[in-house]
């Protein structure tokens, strides 16, 4: 029915891609033209998961199982479900993009960006193809490194900086969750992360467990208070870093909630989900007013998306008081697609917006607010785009930014409606610093002698944002075709989280 | 029956035309994209003017069908459908009849400008985007077409985005919308919790239940609210935005910024009245609720009289318009809280076609005083613009309320239903749209006055050419000399003063033909339910009276609100048409009055101060404070400086001399030494 070994496939073939890419690209076109071969064939590849993904079937498709180290019991074991699907088809989208992003603005070292950035493809499909435990751990640390290298190389003048606390930072979350599966290991004899679900568990080690994971989680996500480090790594990094950073890498996060903590520790998310709840609320209200008052742009989208990614945070803990508190699986089940739809459509949005503001650092070489103004007169293309992917930002019916906000805030109404309140406060706070970012920078009298100058979009700048707003667009007005997609294992997931484990 | 291709075609048509004049608009050029949207919008309305002589007198029965799935989550699925009764159809009607006559206009209007092409793709979208929100069956596509709508209206009144004011306006505009949806969006996570549905047809059946009516629910411990008042205040603040009702009343004025035919077809005939439309279409929800009727009516009250005192003192031609039109959604809104829907749908759609007129007539004369705004520098143009000085004359009475005129048939309706009504608030109300009545007479003839009777106000300079006909829109507030005329206002191209007369007609006549049926005959059928409780249906109640329009209008003499309404127009003419000098010794004598009225009460230097200016300052205290203090400052360079200071002092001890290495281990011996001592001999 599909090809054998198509998740290897997916994960190894950009890997390959980029020992070719440094093998034969010393030419810098080379370089690219390799990168982006790799990246297209890629993602054609990836679209027959969606294809042929049977969602009658339960549990994981397209499963491979090889030992890997026989002494621990681990093995290379892949499978996904509809979650991951979309997940990695997000992944291979926005990789072809990005290379094409970084088409004419990389001039250094092309070979090894290019690289580093098929590299980064083939770890974050393996993130979310693994299910065994300590695949999916050295997928989840191998990825730092080449999104250190990409910041650390081709980044701004603070770089060092960034790179150090954007590595530390990770790295000690992820060491909190390696120690919550060893254990787990020592628990069960085995890495399977379907062992790990169905391992019964006491209240106190639930509660050790689920600290372990939020810990790491909630650091990538990134959660307030533990956000800090993804400003300065955006801020730092290069274009095309800022957007699979936002678009993909943040989504690990909010993959871990969903694939850990609700699966492994049911009860004790359940006690503690007032906590996540409580950092997601924090998140869309504290850090939209910090959104509303950056001067620098990126430092403004990357704190929306954290505001955004509260969504993501609080619908998947959300949905765990509305299965067990409230008998009301239809609403958990609307507030977990919620989240999976958010995690989506901020991929896209985020990914836009950071490559808008690529196209126009390409040009002035700032990412200061005030050093632009009137684009719109010079550049009305790249304006209608901007316009667009700030409505989607701002969440308007139609664009994709929408659509997973409403069903959390649909969700958590049936749970509480006062956290609904405290949610919705987004239709607010994030109209106010995306479009007073669009006031400043897009509309107005052109704000200087270099704005004057600004050449609309190229061809390959317009194929770069036209296809993120294909995607905005397409989820915005249609998103049956992915919440149909999602709605078995999250269907699943719903049902195991309704039984309580100890 | 209604067939569903008619409807899609209704609905596509104008979205194709933004389309090609949007996208393709170098290719079409500007002929093309004038073509094509006035194209789609004549179909539109031509085939809804089919659908409601189908409705009413082809024998159709209510359209009700999905179009597509939006999503399936569990039991629960969210549609895109349309729902096509007649108060549908009627909105239909007004909405594509409306924009038609707006897009001819602008062929006129817009004539010089560089965002032709631009514009008319928006208008068409909005048109898209109305005939969505109306035509819903749903409260998911309700609110797509509701903050759609809000899009184009942020767009189009940023239409000239050089302008500071204007990209100013915009986006206060977007933003006050936005939290009136955020009540709104509540109220519709309410409407899906309580009533287990989205659908209109489910939800409406849900509330003939009894449990909508006696369920409550303690949001804070202790005070046990309806479930129906939680939802219908919360829908309602969706609608304060949108229709502009104080306090979210601030965007409309500044959203003059825009072009005049969309403060015409946005501001004033369509979108604005989505609010009242959305409420009217909510009535088996709102009539669970007394309380939030209440609300409505005291929020509807307040905003009839207020807003039209400030449109009083306004010299801008536009913002006398634009404060009338919020007086006139007051009136509106004031006749859903006291449960006569049919009368605030009816103002609605007679208000379409005068304030319509009202507005583009400003824009002839705007366009005659080549973009001068201020009606100090007016007067006397009655000569040079008699089809704009007669139809604004017609839309001027009819807004008063002039018996036989449309208005007075719609806001007649609702002043008496007010008078009959005994809700909590109905005595307040009753008093604000009484002193209303006077208000309106007094603002709408004065701006007749000011602008074409009287004295000419300004000069024709013909050796003056800085202020020529192709006068650049976008510096249209920069003039230098105000009042200074490169060549005599003279009467508008027919483009613009056919609408004129197309808006005047109905605006003059309308009222005889759809008083009776609409807000007496029950015409609305099912879409409109008002409770049959003693005393609560106050339109059957006066329908009772009404035996045919001649009777209304004989009567109508005889009543308060029409010598209300004689006394504003005799102390307007008194004033401003013989003794214009008067003012400034009513300027001096009422000096608090008028610097409140003038100030606009404050409520915009309040907001500006409270959720601007404090929404900045506590963004920087939180980024400033909390993270780049406490989070990065303490926890996270902190722990760093942590580590950096413990192997600091480590490293002080790796001297590398050997004798304070033999040292250490001398000492460190002893410690071992002594503590196995301690251990074997001290120890218990």
């Amino acid at each position: 029915m599909h090809l054998p070994h198509l998740l290897s496939l997916l994960i190894w073939l950009p890997m390959l891609g980029a020992i070719a890419v440094l093998a034969f690209g010393r030419q810098a076109n080379t370089a690219r033209w390799l990168a982006l071969a790799t990246t297209v064939a890629t993602f054609l590849l990836s679209i027959p998961l969606w294809m042929d993904y049977l969602p009658a079937i339960p549990g994981m498709q397209f499963v491979e199982k090889l030992a890997w180290i026989p002494a621990l019991n681990a093995n290379y074991a892949l499978g996904v479900d509809g979650i991951a699907i979309a997940l990695i088809v997000l992944t291979t989208f926005t990789s072809v993009l990005v290379i094409l992003g970084a088409w004419g603005p990389i001039e250094e070292r092309v070979s090894q960006y290019m690289a580093a950035m098929l590299a980064l493809e083939g770890l974050l499909v393996g993130v979310f193809a693994a299910t065994d435990a300590l695949l999916f751990y050295v997928f989840f640390e191998g990825m730092l490194i080449p999104m250190f290298i990409l910041i650390g190389i081709w980044g701004g003048p603070r770089r060092v900086y960034a790179t150090l606390k954007f590595f530390i930072y990770t790295f000690l979350g992820s060491i909190f969750m390696l120690v919550g599966l060893i254990y787990l290991h020592v628990k069960t004899g085995e890495f399977s992360l379907d062992a790990f679900a169905h391992a019964s568990l006491g209240a106190k080690e639930q509660a050790w467990l689920f600290f372990a994971f939020l810990i790491a989680f909630a650091i990538k996500v990134p959660m307030w208070p533990v956000h800090t480090w993804l400003p300065d790594a955006h801020v730092e990094a290069p274009t095309g870093g800022s957007v699979i950073l936002a678009a993909i890498m943040l989504k690990v996060g909010g993959y871990g909630f969903v694939r850990f903590s609700l699966p492994i520790t049911p009860d004790a998310s359940q006690e503690y989900a007032w906590v996540v709840i409580a950092m997601s609320l924090i998140a869309v209200v504290y850090i939209g007013y910090v959104a509303l008052v950056q001067e620098d742009m990126k430092k403004l989208v990357a704190y929306s998306s954290i505001a955004h990614m509260g969504f993501v945070t609080l619908g998947i803990f959300v949905a765990l008081a509305l299965v067990r508190v409230n008998a009301n699986p239809v609403g958990a089940r609307l507030a977990i697609q919620g989240a999976m739809v958010q995690m989506i459509s901020h991929g896209f949005v985020s990914g836009a917006m950071f490559s808008c503001i690529g196209v126009m650092y390409d040009r002035l070489h700032t990412r200061m607010i005030k050093d632009y103004g009137g684009i719109v007169n010079v550049m009305p293309w790249f304006a209608a785009f901007m316009v667009l992917f700030a409505m989607a930002n701002c969440g308007l019916p139609g664009t994709s930014g929408f659509v997973g906000e409403f069903m959390v805030i649909l969700a958590a109404f049936q749970d509480s409606p006062l956290i609904a309140a405290v949610a919705a406060f987004t239709l607010i706070i994030g109209a106010a610093y995306t479009l007073w970012l669009v006031k400043r920078v897009v509309f107005g009298e052109v704000g200087n002698d270099k704005v004057a100058k600004m050449k609309d979009l190229d061809a390959r700048e317009w194929i770069v944002l036209g296809a993120f707003a294909a995607g905005v667009l397409a989820v915005g007005v249609y998103p049956k075709p992915l919440t149909d997609l999602m709605e078995p294992a999250v269907q699943q997931l719903v049902q195991q989280l309704s039984l309580a484990k100890t | 029956m209604l067939s569903k291709t008619i409807l899609l075609v209704i609905v596509l048509a104008p979205l194709f035309g933004a389309l090609v004049a949007g996208l393709l608009r170098n290719q079409v050029g500007r002929k093309g994209a004038a073509g094509v949207t006035i194209a789609g919008v004549l179909l539109s309305c031509a085939l809804s003017f089919h659908v409601l002589y189908q409705l009413v007198w082809g024998g159709a029965t209510t359209f009700n069908e999905n179009l597509y799935t939006w999503f399936q989550v569990g039991s629960f699925g969210a549609h895109v459908g349309f729902l096509v009764d007649r108060l549908t159809a009627m909105m239909m009607v007004v909405v594509t009849f409306v924009s038609l006559m707006v897009h001819v206009y602008t062929i006129g209007y817009m004539a010089d400008d560089d965002g032709f092409q631009r514009f008319f793709s928006y208008i068409a979208l909005f048109t898209f985007s109305m005939l969505m929100l109306v035509m819903s069956n749903n409260f998911l596509q309700l609110f797509f077409g509701w903050e759609a709508v809000g899009l184009v209206s942020y767009l189009l009144i940023g239409f000239w985005f050089k302008r500071p004011s204007a990209i100013f306006a915009n986006m206060k505009a977007f933003l006050v919308n936005r939290v009136g949806d955020f009540g709104f969006l509540l109220g519709i996570a309410g409407v899906l919790f309580w009533f287990g549905s989205l659908d209109y047809s489910q939800v409406f059946g849900a509330t003939a239940s009894d449990v909508a009516l006696t369920r409550t629910v303690e949001i804070f411990a202790g005070h046990p609210w309806h479930v129906a008042t939680i939802v219908c205040v919360c829908l309602f603040v969706g609608a304060m935005g949108k229709s502009a009702q104080v306090p979210l009343h601030v965007w409309l004025p500044d959203s003059m910024e825009g072009p005049t035919p969309i403060s015409a077809l946005i501001h004033a005939a369509t979108m604005v009245t989505a609010g009242i439309f959305m409420v009217a279409r909510m009535s088996p929800l709102f009539e669970l609720s007394e309380t939030a009727l209440s609300f409505v009516l005291v929020i509807g009250a307040t905003t009839a009289l207020f807003t039209g005192l400030i449109g009083i003192v306004q010299n801008d031609i536009k913002r006398v318009v634009a404060y009338s039109t919020l007086s006139q959604l007051g009136y509106m809104t004031v006749a859903l809280g006291v449960s006569a829907y049919a009368g605030g749908v009816y103002h609605l759609m007679t208000h379409a076609f005068f304030k319509a007129l009202l507005f583009l007539g400003a824009g002839s004369v705007i366009v005659a005083m080549h973009h001068e705004q201020d009606m100090r520098y007016m007067g006397g143009l009655r000569k040079y613009m008699p089809i704009t000085w007669i139809t604004m004359w017609l839309g001027s009475l009819a807004l008063a309320g002039a018996p036989g005129f449309a208005g007075f048939f719609s806001k007649d309706a609702i002043i008496e239903a007010v008078g009959e009504s005994h809700r909590w608030g109905s005595g307040y109300a009753y008093f604000c749209v009484m002193a209303g009545v006077f208000v309106t007479a007094l603002y709408s003839f004065r701006l007749l006055y000011k602008t074409f009777h009287g004295k000419e106000r300004f000069v024709v300079d013909a050796h003056h050419h800085g202020h020529g006909h192709h006068d650049d829109h976008h510096d249209d507030h920069g003039h230098q000399e105000p009042g200074h005329l490169a060549h005599a206002p003279h009467e508008s191209p027919w483009v613009i003063t056919l609408p004129l007369v197309l808006l005047a007609i109905p605006s003059v006549v309308i009222g005889w033909f759809t008083v009776g049926p609409m807000l007496f005959g029950g015409w609305f059928g099912g879409a409109i339910r008002v409770s049959q409780e003693e005393g609560r249906d106050v339109l059957g109640e006066i329908g009772k009276e009404f035996h045919d329009p001649l009777h209304m209008v004989l009567h109508g003499f005889t009543q308060a609100p029409f010598w209300i309404a004689f006394a504003g127009f005799a102390v307007a003419t008194w004033i401003w048409l013989f003794n214009p000098g008067v003012t400034e010794r009513f300027k001096s004598a009422l000096r608090p009055l008028y610097t409140m009225l003038n100030n606009k009460y404050w409520v915009d230097e309040l907001y500006q101060a409270v959720f601007a200016r404090g929404g900045i300052a506590l963004g920087r205290g939180l980024w400033k404070g909390g993270d780049a203090g406490l989070i990065d400052g303490v926890a996270v360079n902190g722990s760093a400086a942590l580590v950096d200071r413990v192997s600091a002092t480590v490293r002080w001890l790796q001297s590398g001399y050997l004798y304070h290495y033999a040292f250490a281990m001398i000492l460190g011996l002893i410690a071992l030494l002594g503590g196995v001592w301690w251990v074997n001999h001290l120890a218990p």
